[in-house]
């Protein structure tokens, strides 16, 4: 694996009783870059994802992170809080999924649990309220507005949650996962249910996490985000990996067109166009 | 209208003990959707402890009752609050993935395990202090002779009461395991992607609740001058009914039921029966059931389609 990979996919294989969602797939996602994973409804994105996420154990196969400092972390072990804690691996869901009766800035506290609670000596000290505790705090309130003012919800910080509009939940789902400090940062459909101005916006804000260092592992069906930010794309079909390369390469890709339309290769190569 | 002055704060007094009980049965409703059977027998093995703290304070040769009073609070506290965290670990968390009813059919057996445990540990016999805090305040004296008493122990339970809330309040709103635990309640799921342990937050939510009743315990100690082994069970459940009343799942609503219990109990026995007052409480749990299931503070829980 080399220094600029931070997550390598190796012969990874997910089944469900007899059905096989992923089979035997493998790709890497660099460091500090944007790689996307598409494919249509069913090709087995999403079990990727949950594989990567601990949700699932894979049947057969490695996912491994690579941290900065060279630390090698075996995904397919940890399961749970650790996820985020030891791999510093965040993601999102393709719903929803804030804590509704939360404030704005209270689920991006929830999300510095963990910083949190090395200030607070397990709580302990927390309790009788030692000042380092009140520093961490504060760094926590500063980071958790710093992320506020740059998805524009600053002025919605104490307002619940579930009260924002669609789009705005959306961008503070990024900016919760954001505030755990990932090394790598998995989205699933970001850009689901957001109109074109929303959709341009977030693009926007996904180069600028990439700018800040962090690596992004995205699927998406919105073709002209997927075009425009991605470094690298990774396209599956029933399970397998079908093509990967640079926007352009597999935007010409006959087995994707095929793949995304059935055999219509001018109607389909029309929508990878009208896309970008 | 002494008599109700009287009975108003008489009712207040036992309201703040039932709502302190019935913290802990909301809390982890919340936060895991069990009812904790066993948290009324938390609040006798609560008051056993401060019991058994206090003897030995005293055949030590302590004397200094605010001391006592302090050390027996917090050993109390302690003690109860390892008792809830170890239920916790070996009756529940075993169950946390299984089907929906192991948990509170555990629970229920807790409960027997804890009456059980006490009775052959400590005997079937009413166990007595003496009365401790002595004194009072007489607030008004009508011509017929009826005085509004206020005693000094009642001022206690009520003080203790409010300052114990206005601790958990910010615990629960302001710091992070409070953070932690309103997540947790939301969606499990995604507080563990976040880094939390839930399994952790849950742990420290029966503490919190145990610690609670620890002191609802000693409350009723120094109220009642006596414990026993049985307490645990209707005490339990007219906090239960408390918390139902408020709105199962509302830490709020849980004071406000458990103040609502107590004054309902106190009035039914001042103005009705003495022996009725356990149909009183218990008729409200069945009529909050029917008309109003969401309690007073209660939010209704809304199946999104």
């Amino acid at each position: 694996m080399s220094e600029e990979t931070i997550l390598s996919v190796d012969r990874l294989t997910m089944r469900f009783g007899g059905i096989v969602a992923v089979q035997d797939l493998s790709f890497a996602a660099e460091r500090k870059k944007i790689t996307a994973l598409i494919g249509p409804n069913g090709a087995g994105k999403t079990t990727v994802f949950n594989c990567i996420t601990g949700f699932y154990k894979p049947t057969g196969g490695a996912i491994r992170l690579s941290h900065d400092d060279g630390r090698q972390i075996a995904l397919e072990r940890l399961n749970d809080f650790r996820i985020a804690k030891l791999a510093k691996v965040a993601r999102t869901f393709q719903n929803i999924r804030l804590f509704p009766g939360m404030t704005a800035l209270e689920n991006l506290m929830v999300a510095q649990h963990n910083a949190l609670m090395r200030a607070s000596g397990f709580t302990l000290l927390g309790l009788i309220g030692v000042p380092t505790y009140g520093e961490a705090e504060k760094r926590a309130i500063a980071l958790a507005t710093d992320w506020l003012r740059r998805i524009k919800l600053l002025d919605r910080a104490d307002d619940a949650a579930g009260n924002l509009a669609y789009g705005d939940q959306r961008r503070l789902e990024i900016a919760r996962a954001m505030c755990t400090e990932p090394a790598l940062l998995c989205l699933d459909e970001p850009a689901a249910g957001l109109n074109a101005r929303e959709s341009a916006a977030l693009s926007e804000l996904l180069l600028s996490i990439r700018s800040d260092g962090t690596s992004i592992l995205l699927i998406e069906h919105d073709m002209s985000v997927v075009m425009e930010i991605s470094d690298h794309i990774v396209v599956m079909d029933h399970g397998v990996k079908i093509a990967q390369g640079t926007p352009q390469e597999v935007r010409d890709d006959a087995k994707v067109i095929a793949a995304y339309l059935g055999t219509d290769e001018e109607e389909a190569a029309a929508v990878m166009e009208g896309g970008t | 209208m002494d008599y109700f002055a009287q009975q108003l704060i008489n009712g207040l007094v036992l309201g703040s003990i039932y709502g302190l009980i019935a913290i802990g049965y909301t809390m982890v409703y919340g936060i895991v959707g069990m009812i904790n059977f066993a948290h009324g027998d938390i609040f006798m093995i609560g008051g056993f402890i401060a019991l058994i703290t206090f003897l030995i304070l005293i055949s030590v040769g302590l004397t200094a009752i605010p001391v006592i009073l302090l050390v027996v609070l917090l050993v109390s506290m302690a003690i109860t609050a390892l008792y809830g965290w170890t239920i916790e670990r070996i009756a529940y968390r075993p169950l946390r993935h299984s089907f929906r009813l192991a948990p509170m059919l555990s629970a229920i057996g807790m409960s027997f395990v804890l009456t059980n445990y006490s009775q052959v540990a400590q005997g079937a016999r009413v166990k007595p202090i003496p009365p401790f805090i002595k004194g009072g305040y007489t607030l008004h004296e009508s011509a017929n002779g009826f005085v509004i008493q206020l005693s000094n122990i009642q001022i206690m339970v009520v003080l203790t009461t409010i300052v114990l809330l206005a601790i958990f309040t910010w615990l629960v709103s302001r710091t992070r395991l409070g953070r932690d635990m309103r997540a947790c309640e939301q969606d499990q799921t995604m507080a563990a992607l976040l880094g939390v342990d839930v399994d952790r937050t849950i742990s420290m939510t029966f503490v919190i609740g145990a610690a609670l009743a620890a002191v609802a315990g000693l409350m009723y100690l120094l109220y009642y001058g006596l414990v026993d082994f049985f307490m645990g069970f209707v005490a339990g459940i007219k906090a239960f009914t408390a918390a139902v009343l408020g709105g199962i799942g509302s830490l709020p609503g849980a004071m406000l039921g458990g103040l609502a219990i107590g004054l309902i109990e106190t009035f039914w026995s001042a103005y009705f029966s003495v022996e009725y007052k356990d149909v009183a409480a218990f008729s409200i749990l069945i009529v909050v059931l029917i008309f109003m299931p969401t309690g007073l503070l209660g939010r209704p829980e809304v199946e999104k389609v």
